[in-house]
């Protein structure tokens, strides 16, 4: 089967309430006739459909049905994009990447670990169960969408590969074909973007890797084949388009750290406290929204992630 | 009626077509997901564009001894005004709301939306004085005032640079843009100090 990730076409953009209607639905059926109706939900065959991912486990608490009503529309999170290697107009993105080749792919995950491996993504979708999780992401540029990924907890990856005492940090690393990413040819960044977490950050519950969104297969844009999703950081830490995962003893040099420092810091935690240098942080626009929203600590996440930072200087947490 | 040269039709058709684009892509809804930063980024990128082009007016006839373009620099300084004018209507009135709460902080503590803010300020004379009654009544402090565009060009420049994720001072990140307004800004302000225009001049002749 052709796996290469397919463009998709703004005809065939969910709409929020069909999305809605459908998870319901489809929670209601329950899992095994979940993938039929969703095909016959999209009117597409089955041999159009890029290999789907399809939520294994509905999680209902309350958060994530609160969450819920906000989500942002499948056709914004499609149509306005940070990916540089692409291009910096977020709107170009998606028309820049949309031959891109997400397949085969291969993610190598390596460094100190007892086990290492290379995952095929066929082998990622195939040996993990893919979950749905609702997540606020809020950009370090002060807007912030909520969007419903598909994914697996980071923490089963690791499982798997097992690392040793000594790793301390993990390091990650996005694909970085000048062939296909026109923006590398600017050299004013230092390519390959790579981002890292602290292990205990990595291994925390919400932290995932995602391979789709609204049900449907990450598109170029969103980082196909697939990213990562921490939801209490603002949004650069969640790299695109891994082709590398490292386990280290020291803390990995991120993309945005190497640029300038003093304002793109490795934890980069969601804080309106703390202002990025040279704008507030105090409030964001949600993507669809016309009045701006107060931003949350943590992102919102404070009770799931805050006892990761006790002890710390706030200010070094940027 | 005046005939209408070609230069002139230029400078204004040229000068109106950010905006024309403005309201073409509201009336066909044609915004990003992020409308009222597109607004802010189109009008700023506007203003700044029309006051570098106006600056660059002495430099062309230094340079090139070309004069014709020298009756629009008035123009081109107002074109500029207005789009800074609605980029500030646009920052205050509709992406704050005027909620004083969180301007305060956004606007005065950040130094990019500070100098922005400075600089607009700064405009506003000139933008009133650009006519002939207010030549009139500033007599021969006009060309004084007016110099302050020395001074409000560069800081424009810093303000798009800092709006950007990147260092422009280390060239690093997403600063190409700023960088190649900057340099213009600088060239062009370099081509005025008086003992290097009169070696232009005479290397032109």
């Amino acid at each position: 089967m052709d796996t290469k990730s397919i463009p998709l076409h703004p005809s065939e953009v969910t709409p929020k309430d069909q999305y809605l209607s459908r998870r319901d639905f489809l929670k209601q059926a329950g899992i095994v006739t979940a993938g039929a109706a969703l095909l016959a939900a999209c009117g597409t065959s089955a041999d159009e459909t890029p290999v789907t991912p399809v939520p294994q486990n509905l999680s209902a608490d309350q958060e994530t049905s609160s969450l819920f009503k906000e989500l942002t529309a499948e056709e914004s999170i499609l149509s306005y994009n940070n990916y540089y290697e692409f291009s910096t107009d977020k709107e170009r993105v998606a028309k820049l990447s949309k031959d891109f080749q997400s397949s085969p792919w291969t993610i190598e995950v390596g460094g100190l670990v007892n086990n290492p491996q290379n995952f095929s993504i066929e082998e990622i979708l195939g040996n993990f169960s893919i979950e749905e999780r609702i997540y606020r992401m809020r950009c370090v540029e002060a807007w912030s969408m909520v969007i419903p990924w598909n994914g697996f907890p980071l923490a089963e990856l690791l499982k798997a590969v097992d690392p040793t005492p000594d790793a301390k940090f993990v390091r990650f690393e996005t694909l970085a074909d000048p062939d296909q990413m026109p923006g590398l040819s600017n050299g004013l960044y230092p390519w390959p973007y790579q981002e890292g977490l602290r292990l205990d950050e990595a291994l925390n519950d919400l932290t995932i890797l995602s391979t789709g969104l609204y049900g449907e297969t990450l598109a170029s844009q969103n980082g196909a084949p697939i990213r990562l999703v921490v939801p209490w950081k603002y949004g650069f830490k969640s790299i695109k388009s891994i082709v590398k995962i490292e386990l280290t003893a020291e803390q990995p040099s991120t993309f945005w750290e190497d640029i300038a420092p003093k304002e793109y810091g490795f934890y980069a935690n969601v804080n309106p406290e703390i202002d990025h240098p040279r704008w507030s942080q105090a409030s964001e626009r949600r993507i669809g929204e016309l009045q701006r929203r107060d931003t949350l600590p943590f992102n919102g996440y404070a009770e799931e992630v805050a006892h990761l930072y006790e002890g710390m200087d706030p200010a070094t947490l940027y | 009626m005046k005939k209408l040269k070609p230069l002139s039709i230029l400078v204004h058709v040229g000068s109106l077509l950010p905006l024309a684009k403005l309201i073409f892509d509201f009336l066909t809804n044609n915004f990003s997901p992020n409308p009222i930063q597109d607004l802010e980024q189109q009008t700023g990128f506007a203003a700044i564009t029309l006051l570098i082009l106006s600056l660059a007016i002495t430099p062309l006839r230094t340079l090139f001894n070309w004069r014709a373009p020298a009756k629009y620099r008035r123009v081109l300084g107002l074109y500029a005004f207005l789009y800074a004018t609605l980029h500030v209507t646009v920052y205050f009135a509709i992406d704050y709301a005027f909620d004083f709460s969180l301007l305060f902080e956004a606007t005065l503590e950040k130094r990019y939306t500070l100098i922005g803010t400075i600089s607009y300020l700064l405009l506003i004379p000139l933008a009133i004085t650009s006519y002939k009654w207010g030549m009139k009544k500033i007599g021969k402090n006009w060309k004084k005032l007016h110099k302050t565009v020395y001074l409000i060009a560069p800081m424009l420049i810093l303000h798009f640079a800092w709006a950007r994720k990147g260092d422009i001072f280390s060239l690093q990140g997403d600063v190409l843009q700023p960088l190649i307004y900057g340099v213009l800004v600088i060239l062009f302000l370099v081509v005025r100090i008086p003992v290097i225009r009169r070696k232009l001049i005479s290397l032109r002749k």
